[in-house]
């Protein structure tokens, strides 16, 4: 058996938070660079051009990329051999406060969707678990922004609807968002599964890396088709227009009904903070079976 | 170019505004997003006063970060505008001239700017951390217990926007 200490995943969760709210990947960044190269409209150009300037202060004052320091999601991968003595999700909230009273991060989170009184240490995480072999423990994390999440939707077509009916349910969410998301985006399609399991896909979606590709060749004909014409629609940088409206669309699948064809498309904001680790287990003996 | 925009907010200075055409806001203007727009329509409706006379003024919708012990404000970029779309009315009735916020209202909402002969006016959103550096001074005055969502009076200098709709109505999303 192998175990993870508490601490370990405590200082690595507000660590992760803390980078990842002043810090975005340098693939990100060079899909921007890259988005400004090929900007023909100059509104837009010059938008982009604030947006990685945005990343330069944020940087070099630590001062958070957006005040819209958001709602902590966690994607766990949980090696089978891991053994807990504690209650992980509760380590992981810690993690969460710590970061973010110590981190003069903004608590965004209220504890009762109607009555609306603030929690104070953005608490709780929404926590996704997984079970993987071996004894690594896996966190992927993600401060994701309320305005994208917003403008996110969810659909359960009819299946004769098709190929042609999911890509114009994805346009239109692209389309009727606007400048509400704050694109440029990155546009995470889950399809299939039932109705709480596209939801799933599509968070985990705006998760992969932007130069993953993915191994299901229907998939990954539909992402490519999807970046292509979301970026036609003129959409653009704060939907004032541009070429640049999504630098990536992921689309992750599953097996589902014969009556359905779930589809869910969530949106990742510009600002698109994330970070992951991997924590070793160490092995621990156990003499007093 | 842009134009300087120089609050309190005159009419002269509202008329020379057209959509698309981008400003820099110096002055005063006053933080505020959706609980504090909640409080104050409650404030009007029960015939209270306001935390500050909105009159000629502008709102910023905004919930910064908490400053460090170092800074004046944290990340402090616009949030969506439309969630203030029913509540907004009832300010303009009282004299708020000017809304700074991020992405699209109704499309009545148009109207309702002309009727009231205003601005809305965009920020970009996401990019909080250098809208921070044009805060020079930050004055809690209303609502402390809504946190981030209280109501702030920011001295701001060269704040960057677009006009998104003027006051003759026109948007920039619907042209």
């Amino acid at each position: 058996m192998y175990k993870v200490e508490r601490k370990t995943i405590i200082e690595s969760v507000k660590g992760m938070l803390l980078e990842s709210v002043k810090t975005l990947h340098k693939e990100v960044l060079d899909a921007f660079e890259n988005a400004r190269e090929n900007e023909r409209n100059p509104l837009a150009k010059n938008i982009l051009d604030k947006i990685l300037e945005n990343h330069e202060i944020a940087n070099s004052k630590d001062i958070p990329l957006c005040q819209d320091t958001g709602i902590v999601v966690c994607f766990l991968e949980i090696g089978r051999e891991l053994y807990f003595d504690y209650d992980l999700d509760e380590a992981i909230n810690v993690g969460v406060s710590q970061a973010y009273i110590e981190g003069y991060l903004r608590k965004s989170i209220v504890r009762h969707p109607l009555n609306r009184i603030n929690t104070m240490d953005n608490t709780p995480a929404v926590i996704h678990h997984e079970f993987i072999p071996g004894n690594k423990l896996i966190i992927h994390i993600a401060p994701k922004g309320g305005g994208s999440e917003n403008m996110s939707t969810l659909k359960m077509l009819s299946p004769s609807e098709g190929r042609e009916g999911l890509i114009q349910f994805v346009l239109d969410t692209i389309t009727k968002g606007g400048g509400r998301p704050c694109p440029p985006l990155i546009v995470g399609v889950g399809i299939g599964g039932n109705f709480e399991k596209c939801a799933w896909l599509a968070k985990k979606a705006i998760l992969r890396p932007l130069g993953d590709i993915t191994e299901n060749p229907v998939d990954r004909e539909l992402e490519v088709e999807l970046m292509e014409r979301i970026n036609k629609l003129d959409v653009g940088p704060m939907g004032l227009g541009g070429d640049a409206t999504c630098i990536g669309v992921k689309v992750n699948s599953f097996p589902c009904h014969i009556a359905s064809l779930p589809v869910a498309v969530n949106l990742q904001c510009h600002s698109a903070r994330k970070s992951e680790v991997t924590l070793i287990g160490k092995e621990i003996n156990h003499t007093n079976n | 170019m842009e134009k300087k925009l120089t609050t309190p907010i005159t009419d002269e200075q509202i008329k020379t505004l057209k959509v698309g055409d981008e400003v820099l806001i110096s002055g005063y203007i006053y933080t505020g997003r959706d609980a504090a727009h909640k409080n104050m329509i409650e404030s009007i409706k029960r015939n209270e006063p306001l935390p500050f006379d909105v009159k000629d003024q502008v709102i910023y919708y905004v919930g910064p970060t908490p400053a460090k012990e170092n800074q004046i404000i944290g990340s402090c970029g616009p949030t969506s505008s439309y969630r203030m779309d029913k509540y907004s009315p009832y300010l303009m009735e009282k004299g708020l001239k000017v809304m700074i916020g991020k992405g699209d209202r109704s499309i009545e909402f148009n109207q309702v700017v002309k009727k009231y002969q205003g601005l809305y006016l965009l920020a970009i959103g996401g990019i909080g951390a250098k809208l921070s550096q044009c805060v020079v001074e930050n004055t809690l005055i209303a609502y402390p217990e809504l946190q981030s969502e209280a109501i702030r009076r920011l001295k701001v200098i060269d704040f960057p926007a677009i006009v998104a709709i003027d006051f003759e109505g026109n948007s920039i999303f619907t042209k």
